[in-house]
């Protein structure tokens, strides 16, 4: 299976992402440059987290305007599989490709710590190899990743199984609306989400939890 | 021609920050604040002369970037 990682200034984690995606499914993605306006043939575009553009103007902000991102997007059109981690998270909602807002944690603080985090929606292309209601470990680091949406937006995601991560345990470290820590769009093939799965992946890391989020996203058997 | 775009969260979303500014400010001993919203203000030089122009392209500065229209407002002001 093929993939590739957006790359923008500012960004740090885009080696822990190219080393996950490298491990688990066995070949290195490729790279694709902020300004590149097209993006090779993929099963998978993980945009990683980080601070591009030093969080200028609103997270993700600037990234999200950026040529690769037009490229982005008209893949997500065609249905490639598209994951954005935590900045990857705030550049796809300021992108419009992932509906709702992700605003300075409710402490102010910076969270850098495991959370808990529960399979809401067992039954997506990204969390099919986990089972529903699944409690599983991730770590988290960020300043904004209160998600916040409307009422209506709130109820159609809801309504629709796209709340596809939760914190779970009273483990929520940043106020997010309903304990929302991960959603789809509503063909289901575009995934944003805060915590980091891809530093979950093997023993090394202390444990394995995030590592069937890129087995499913990958069609790749246990 | 210089414009102020003023950008403010909306009514209903949460604001941390103007929170801490306005416990801040009643730590300092000013009385009698109430809500503190905190937003933000961008000025903005323009070189051409076409006011109707400028304010309508300062608007679609505002949607495409200078503002998430999701949780926030703006308001556009032409010096």
């Amino acid at each position: 299976m093929k993939s590739a990682v957006v790359l923008l200034p500012g960004l740090n984690r885009d080696r822990d992402m190219i080393a996950a995606l490298t491990k688990i499914s066995g070949q290195a993605p490729a790279t694709v440059w902020q300004t590149d306006t097209e993006i090779p043939d993929v099963d998978l575009i993980a945009i990683p987290g980080g601070f591009s553009f030093g969080d200028y103007l609103r997270c993700g902000a600037i990234a999200a305007r950026m040529p690769v991102m037009r490229a982005v997007a008209e893949k997500a059109a065609k249905g490639v599989t598209v994951i954005g981690v935590c900045n990857g998270f705030q550049i796809l909602v300021e992108a419009g490709l992932l509906p709702g807002a992700l605003m300075r944690n409710a402490s102010l603080k910076f969270v850098c710590r495991q959370v808990k985090l529960e399979i809401a929606n067992a039954n997506t292309m990204f969390t099919r190899r986990y089972q529903p209601g699944q409690i599983i470990r991730s770590p988290v680091a960020h300043h904004d990743g209160n998600y916040f949406a409307d009422a209506e937006t709130l109820a159609r995601l809801e309504g629709e199984g796209q709340v596809v991560f939760r914190y779970a345990g009273g483990t929520n470290p940043n106020g997010s609306i309903n304990d929302i820590a991960g959603i789809v769009n509503d063909k289901g093939n575009v995934l944003g989400l805060m915590p980091h799965p891809e530093n979950l992946i093997e023993a090394a890391h202390g444990g394995n939890d995030g590592r069937a989020l890129f087995e499913s996203a990958l069609g790749i058997a246990a | 021609m210089k414009a102020r775009i003023t950008v403010t969260l909306k009514n209903g979303v949460l604001d941390p920050q103007g929170k801490a500014i306005e416990h801040a400010l009643s730590g300092l001993g000013f009385d009698g604040v109430g809500q503190v919203r905190q937003g933000k203000v961008f000025d903005i030089e323009l070189t051409g002369t076409d006011k109707a122009k400028a304010e309508a392209d300062l608007k679609a500065m505002c949607d495409k970037l200078l503002a998430n229209t999701v949780i926030e407002n703006y308001a556009v002001e032409i010096a």
